[in-house]
């Protein structure tokens, strides 16, 4: 299976992986101290330092390290949380029809209708910010997007006579959902995924370039821009660092998810 | 000798596939095929689907629908090669003297334009003809070919006309820039029977005035046989047979085209009714939202055992009944009594035994069986469902029901795309029997599937009813298959029943005239039937 993979899907997993990898061993390979101060005000780049000091002189290598280990923590599980409310319940629509379709999609659109930043923004002034409740109030916001794309893809499923031979046979709702509706559903949601899972990282790092996302000390990459953003002024480019991490992280996800895009619907018998 | 008007030469047509899994490669669909059509003769291209036909067809106007390419051989038209000239040249040829005709008219109008507008664009283009003469012509072609007020029939748009006035219109559209050779492509098959004739009529009435020559494909034999002047039989990109229509029809040569003739020849004893497993009383019904009846006081008996049929037209309520009798729609007025059982009439509510014991197998094959699941989960999931069933045992009855179905070991692990459309149409019927059924609905079972492979699947299904005992409730709108595998049948139409008893009872005359013109508009195969038909219909008119 790996031995046809095109370049471009190699270059994303390899970038991918590497960022993962580094979230996932940040303990491990950050030189210093998360929130230790190692040296002067924004040194440049040296040996002991090599993407220089942050604007307390802490290593801003270690900092990205752990800002990523956050900023991807967070992202991935909101993302899960997003995919497995939104696709549940937009298959459930799908397949109930009627009023409970109805119900479920207007009160969506309500939601919808209100910029999610802002509505982030209202709930997170009123409860405290911890990882928990943004990974939930992410989560939940773009489960809106998940589910109106769900929706549409299952509402298509629905009227295939499989699933009406199904009914036919007196299978219960969890048997449509999971069995007739969500493996041909799938490729579309992948590839989808792929894309929830950058705005989740743009997302989480606009709270926190705000301020109302993930505090201090904990590192994460919006954070670091906002913290070190007065540097640009004086020429020092350490907020651009996680800039660029986000923006490579964003294009090697997207490569993978066209990759499984092609190769589930290339599957014998996958949808066309 | 004069040169014919289309003269093909070892015409060879490739594609690029793409199979999983596999680098792209070429293959070869029609290996150098030769035929010649001249001067106001018709040629009839038949064979099943895959066999090449329309792409014979369209590379005549030098075209490759889609991934194919026209990659040898010679394509002569009015004595030039065609597959050697130039796009321009090439655009000259389209649409003036070689014109086409396809199998869904109500796809290839343009809804948002008027008829007459697109009947005479291509006349016009092509500088054959001034606006005003075209629309002159077009109108003489519509009363040509039967169209109801054909002098303001052009300013309709193409949802104001019915399905089979529109083929006629298309047909114009093809007839008027004057063209040498048209090219129908299966232009009846989406249409009734007893529509189907009157279009036939007129396509073979227009030909005839004109003196163009066509190129008339399509799988049923019987229809060719009405228009065509020579056949040539097809099978897998290959010639089979070649040959005058009446030698096609009544001195076949080859294995394979005795076996197109022959088709049909199914025979079954009809039996006896008995106390009936399913009982439909004076079963009112509407679609949710709609102030219509379409079906009005229904009311059939099916015995066990037996094979109900139901015919009729498309939009005659068959279908409807079907859904009735499933309970996907709960009718308004009447009662279902199924297995000595009073039916509720919403399928949500009904035991499990109910469901069990009423199994549904649809037209399309290829909807009806989940791409991604394997033959064996398909099959599997009612003996898993009803009975429970797990593990060696479960795939000791797979296997079992694979055998029934004349697929044997293998099967298993395949996909449904890896089967072909007969192949799938058995797995849908081992689905059915997999639940032990007492009855199975058949929608349209046959009618996407090629007429041999039909053929495969009537004998499986008789032989089958005779092993599990089974009844069918068997929907169709061909009549040839009625009558070779009904014990009893109800007309219907407009949705009311308008002729019910066995077999033997509903095909004696005397008729009404609804099944009178159902029966006579089954094309037979045999020289003149269009002509006898037509002639015995304006007597009839002529008598009342």
């Amino acid at each position: 299976m790996l031995k046809n993979i095109p370049l471009s899907a190699a270059i994303g997993l390899i970038i991918t992986g590497t960022y993962f990898l580094a979230a996932i061993f940040a303990g491990v390979i950050a030189p210093y101290g998360m929130a230790e101060t190692v040296g002067d005000v924004w040194e440049p780049s040296s040996a002991a330092h090599w993407l220089g000091t942050d604007q307390i002189g802490r290593d801003l290598l270690t900092r990205m390290i752990y800002g990523g280990q956050t900023t991807i923590f967070i992202a991935t599980a909101a993302t899960i949380l997003s995919f497995t409310t939104g696709a549940v319940l937009g298959f459930i629509a799908a397949v109930s029809g009627g009023w409970v379709d109805q119900l479920m999609s207007r009160l969506v659109d309500l939601f919808m209708s209100i910029p999610s930043l802002i509505l982030a923004l209202v709930i997170l002034s009123s409860i405290e910010a911890t990882v928990v409740t943004l990974i939930v109030i992410m989560g939940l916001l773009d489960s809106t997007r998940v589910y109106r794309l769900a929706r549409a893809v299952a509402v298509d499923i629905t009227v295939m006579d499989y699933v009406e031979a199904a009914r036919l046979r007196g299978e219960k709702l969890k048997w449509i959902i999971f069995r007739e509706i969500l493996p041909n559903a799938l490729s579309p949601l992948v590839a989808e995924m792929g894309l929830r899972f950058i705005f989740m990282v743009l997302f989480i790092s606009t709270l926190s370039f705000l301020g109302i996302g993930v505090q201090p000390p904990l590192a994460d990459w919006g954070g670091i821009v906002k913290e070190n953003k007065e540097g640009i002024n004086f020429g020092i480019g350490a907020a651009l660092y996680p800039a660029v991490a986000i923006a490579t992280l964003s294009i090697s996800v997207n490569l993978i998810a066209d990759w499984i895009l092609t190769r589930t619907t290339s599957l014998k018998g996958g949808r066309g | 000798m004069t040169t014919p008007l289309l003269q093909v030469r070892g015409l060879k047509i490739g594609a690029t596939v793409y199979p999983p899994g596999e680098k792209p490669h070429d293959i070869e669909i029609v290996h150098g095929v030769d035929f010649d059509v001249e001067a106001g003769k018709v040629l009839g291209l038949i064979g099943e689907s895959g066999a090449g036909k329309s792409t014979i067809g369209l590379a005549s106007m030098a075209y490759g629908r889609g991934g194919v390419e026209l990659t040898g051989g010679e394509v002569m038209v009015n004595g030039r090669d065609v597959l050697q000239s130039n796009l321009r040249d090439i655009r000259k040829l389209r649409g003036a003297e070689v014109t086409y005709v396809s199998q869904s008219a109500a796809a290839s109008f343009n809804p948002a334009k008027r008829i007459m507008e697109q009947v005479i664009e291509a006349a016009v283009l092509q500088g054959k003809f001034s606006k005003s003469d075209a629309e002159d012509r077009a109108r003489a072609l519509f009363d040509k070919l039967g169209l109801p007020d054909p002098d303001h029939i052009g300013n309709r748009y193409p949802h104001q006309v019915s399905g089979g006035q529109l083929q006629r219109c298309m047909t114009a559209l093809a007839l008027c820039p004057e063209p040498d050779l048209v090219v129908f492509d299966e232009p009846t098959t989406a249409l009734d029977v007893t529509t189907q004739i009157d279009v036939l009529k007129a396509i073979k009435d227009a030909i005839r005035d004109t003196g163009v020559a066509a190129l008339y494909i399509t799988h049923d034999l019987a229809v060719v046989a009405q228009v065509a002047d020579h056949i040539m039989v097809l099978r897998q990109g290959e010639m089979v047979e070649y040959g005058t229509t009446d030698q096609i029809i009544n001195a076949p040569q080859e294995e394979y085209t005795q076996a197109l003739v022959s088709v049909r020849s199914i025979t079954h004893e009809e039996k006896q009714p008995t106390e009936p497993v399913l009982r439909v009383e004076n079963i009112t019904a509407r679609y949710a939202g709609t102030k219509f009846d379409v079906l009005h006081n229904v009311s059939v008996d099916l015995s066990p055992g037996q094979t109900l049929a139901v015919v009729g037209e498309s939009g005659s309520g068959k279908s409807t009944l079907a859904r009735v009798i499933t309970g996907l729609l709960p009718p308004r007025d009447g009662a279902i009594t199924f297995a000595g059982r009073t039916l509720s009439p919403d399928q949500p509510s009904r035991s499990l035994e109910d469901l069990r014991e009423l199994q549904m197998i649809y037209q399309m094959a290829d909807t009806a069986m989940n791409p991604r699941q394997t033959v064996g989960t398909i099959i599997g999931r009612p003996l898993e469902f009803y009975f429970g069933l797990k593990g060696k045992e479960k795939q000791q009855r797979i296997q079992e029901l694979l055998d029934e179905i004349e697929l044997g070991e293998g099967f298993q692990d395949r996909y449904p795309a890896e089967l072909s459309g007969g192949q799938k149409q058995r797995v849908c019927i081992a689905r059915a029997l997999a639940a032990k059924p007492k009855l199975i609905i058949c929608d349209e079972v046959t009618s996407a599937l090629d007429p041999l492979v039909a053929d495969g699947i009537l004998k499986l299904l008789l032989n089958l009813q005779r092993v599990e005992d089974v009844a069918y409730l068997f929907i169709t709108h061909d009549l040839a298959t009625v009558r070779a595998i009904a014990d009893s049948i109800a007309v219907m139409y407009q949705g009311r029943v308008q002729r019910y008893g066995t077999k033997s009872e509903v095909l004696t005359p005397p008729f009404d005239d609804y099944t009178d013109l159902l029966l006579s508009s089954v094309p037979e195969m045999k020289l003149g039937w269009l002509e006898e038909v037509i002639a015995h219909r304006k007597m009839e008119s002529a008598g009342n």
